[in-house]
C-alpha cells in the first residue's frame, strides 16, 4: 500500500448494454493507484479487477469477468482504439486515458 | 506499444484489429472495408433487383441499426434502386420497447425511410404483457420469438413488400450451425445457412381470427441476410465509430441455454482463433450442400428460386429477464420439440415429404458414406427429409406442420385463457 497520495485518473465508459451492470450510467471517472499492490504500474487487468470490486453493484460479476478476465464478447478500446493492438490485458494505464467496455452480447 | 499503422492507407494509426484476417486499419479505411465487404455480399449473391421495395427488419439493436445504415449508404453509393422501407414490431411489452422504438424512429429520420410498428396485438391478440401475465415471467421467450419470426413476414405482407433484410450476423450463423451440429439436425442446418431464403406468408380467406383484412392473398416473402458474413465483433465497431445509436437489450444472454452455450462456445473460439466464425459458417454451408434436396446443391442462381428454402430461421430470444423455463414453458417446449421432431421424421402425412435415403447420399471424395442413426432414436431410419412446407391450415402461415408453431402456442394460451385464476405460475 505504498504511494497512497499518488494516482492516476481515467474515464471509464460502458455501452452496449454493459451500463446496466454499472449502475445505469455510461461514463464513470475513475482514480487507481499508480503502482499496484504488487509494484507493477497498474494495467488493464487491474483496472478490470479494480471495477469488479468497487464500482459494480450488480452481484452478476460473470457478465463482466470471466476466469479473471474480460468476458469473451465485450470489446475493450484503449482511447479509442481496439485492446488487442494495445497490449490486451497488460496495458499500462496512462493518466487521462478513456477506456471503454463495449459489449457484444447483448440483444440487437 | 509504437503505434499500429494501417495496412490500407499506411498513413493513419490502426484502430481496428480485424478478427477474420488480422488486418489492422484506421478508422476511415475499416469503415468503408465493412461497407464493400457487404456490398460484395449483396451483389455476388444477387439480393437485391432495381426497384425493389425492401424492408428492413428493425429493432433498435445494434445489428437492425447497422444494417440500416449501410443499406442506406450502399443504395446511395452504387444506386441500387431500393425503395427502403423500416419494420419494426411491437411486441407489447410495457416499457420494453418505448427506447428501441425511438431507436427506430430516429434510424427512420436519420436515413429517410418509412417507418411501419406493427403490433403483437394486431397479429395475434395478444401482447407479450398479457402472455406474461398468463404463462409467467420466466421463459416466454419462447413465444415472443415464435410470434416475432412470423411477424415480419406478416407486416411485409401487410406493406406490400415481398423482400425482407434482416440483421443476422455472422456470430448469429456460427452459432445456429453449432446449435444444429450438436443436434444432428442436417435438414435445418441446410435451411438456417442460406443467404436467401423464402417463405408463402399471410393467408387469404383462411378461416384466422388473428389476420386483419386487406391482407394480400398467398405471397412469397423473400428473407435475405446481407450481414450474414459480418462479424458482431466489427458491427458493434462500425456503429461505435460511426456514432450509431442503438439499444441494449436487458436480455443478456439467450434466455434457452443450449443457445447460451453455443453462443459462449463460438466466442471463447473467437478469442482463440478469430477466423473460426467464418470457418464454422463455411462448413455449415459445405455440410448444407450435402443434405439432399437443399438448393445450394444445385448451381448458385436458383438460390433466387423462390422453390424449395423455407425460411425457419431459429427462434431468437428476446427482451425479457431470461432463465430457466417455468413448467408450463418446459412442457411447451417439449411439444414444439415433438413437432420438430416429427417434421424431421417427415410422420404428418396432410403434408408431402421428400425423402432421400442418406446411405445414396455421395460425398464429394465419390465414397458412399452411411449416415449413423442417433443413439437415443435407434428405431429411427436412417434419413433426412427435405420437407415440401405447406401452410397452416389455422392462419395459413408457412409451416411444415398441419399447424404452425405460432397457432400451436396460441392454442395453449387461448385454451388457459378462462382458468387464468388457477394458474400460479
Ligand atoms: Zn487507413
Ligand atoms: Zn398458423
Amino acid at each position: 500500500m505504498a504511494d497512497t497520495g499518488d494516482n492516476v485518473h481515467l474515464t471509464v465508459e460502458f455501452s452496449g448494454g454493459l451500463e446496466m451492470l454499472f449502475s445505469n450510467r455510461r461514463k464513470h471517472s475513475v482514480s487507481l493507484p499508480k503502482i499496484s499492490p504488487k509494484g507493477t504500474p497498474v494495467t488493464i487487468d487491474f483496472l478490470v479487477k479494480y471495477l469488479c470490486d468497487h464500482l459494480m453493484k450488480d452481484s452478476r460479476k460473470d457478465l463482466f469477468i470471466m476466469e479473471d478476465n474480460v468476458r469473451p464478447g465485450i470489446l475493450v478500446l484503449i482511447n479509442d482504439s481496439d485492446w488487442e493492438l494495445e497490449g490486451e490485458a497488460d496495458y499500462e494505464i496512462q493518466p487521462n486515458d478513456n477506456i471503454m467496455f463495449v459489449s457484444t452480447l447483448h440483444g440487437g | 506499444m509504437p503505434p499500429s499503422i494501417c495496412a490500407l492507407c499506411t498513413a493513419n494509426r490502426a484502430v481496428i484489429l480485424r478478427p477474420k484476417n488480422h488486418q489492422k486499419l484506421c478508422k476511415p479505411c475499416f469503415l468503408i472495408t465493412f461497407e464493400d465487404e457487404i456490398h460484395e455480399t449483396i451483389t455476388s449473391n444477387n439480393l437485391f433487383r432495381r426497384g425493389e421495395r425492401v424492408a428492413i427488419g428493425a429493432s433498435g439493436g445494434k445489428d437492425s441499426t447497422v444494417l440500416a445504415s449501410v443499406m442506406k449508404t450502399l443504395n446511395d453509393r452504387h444506386d441500387y434502386g431500393l425503395d427502403l422501407v423500416l419494420l419494426s414490431i411491437d411486441e407489447g411489452i410495457k416499457g420494453y420497447r418505448d427506447d428501441s422504438l425511438d431507436t427506430v424512429r430516429q434510424n427512420a429520420r436519420d436515413y429517410e425511410m418509412p417507418l411501419m410498428i406493427l403490433g403483437y396485438d394486431e397479429l395475434y391478440g395478444w401482447t407479450m404483457d398479457q402472455v406474461v401475465e398468463q404463462v409467467g415471467k420466466k421463459g416466454n421467450c419462447t413465444y415472443c420469438g415464435v410470434f416475432r419470426r412470423q411477424a415480419l413476414d406478416r407486416g411485409a405482407a401487410r406493406l406490400g413488400v415481398q423482400h425482407v433484410v434482416t440483421g443476422h450476423n455472422a456470430d448469429d450463423m456460427a452459432e445456429t450451425v453449432m446449435m444444429n451440429l450438436l443436434r444432428g439436425d442436417l435438414a435445418r442446418l441446410s435451411r438456417t445457412t442460406s443467404i436467401i431464403t423464402s417463405t408463402p406468408s399471410a393467408a387469404p380467406e383462411a378461416k384466422a381470427a388473428t389476420t386483419e383484412g386487406g391482407l394480400p392473398s398467398i405471397t412469397t416473402i423473400k428473407r435475405s441476410k446481407p450481414l450474414k458474413y459480418a462479424y458482431e465483433k466489427e458491427i458493434v465497431l462500425y456503429a461505435h465509430h460511426k456514432s450509431l445509436l442503438y439499444f441494449s437489450t436487458e436480455c443478456i444472454y439467450s434466455p434457452e441455454a443450449f443457445r447460451g452455450s453455443a453462443r459462449a462456445l463460438i466466442k471463447n473460439l473467437e478469442r482463440i482463433r478469430p477466423s473460426s466464425i467464418v470457418d464454422v459458417i463455411k462448413s455449415g454451408e459445405d455440410m448444407a450442400r450435402l443434405v439432399p434436396g437443399n438448393e445450394d446443391a444445385c448451381a448458385n442462381d436458383c438460390a433466387t428460386n423462390a422453390s424449395a428454402t423455407a425460411a425457419e430461421d431459429e427462434v431468437q430470444g428476446c427482451g425479457s429477464a431470461g432463465g430457466k423455463s417455468s413448467e408450463s414453458m418446459a412442457k411447451m417446449e417439449a411439444r414444439l420439440r415433438e413437432n420438430a421432431k416429427a417434421e424431421e421424421n417427415g410422420l404428418e402425412t396432410e403434408i408431402t415429404s421428400v425423402t432421400v435415403e442418406m446411405n445414396s447420399l455421395k460425398l464429394p471424395n465419390g465414397k458412399n458414406k452411411a449416415s449413423r442413426a442417433s443413439d437415443s432414436q435407434p428405431r429411427r431410419k436412417k434419413k433426412v427429409t427435405q420437407q415440401v412446407m405447406g401452410t397452416c391450415e389455422r392462419c395459413g402461415y408457412l409451416s411444415s406442420q398441419s399447424i404452425c408453431k405460432a397457432c400451436v402456442l396460441l392454442e395453449g394460451l387461448n385454451k388457459s385463457r378462462p382458468k387464468a385464476e388457477i394458474g400460479i405460475s
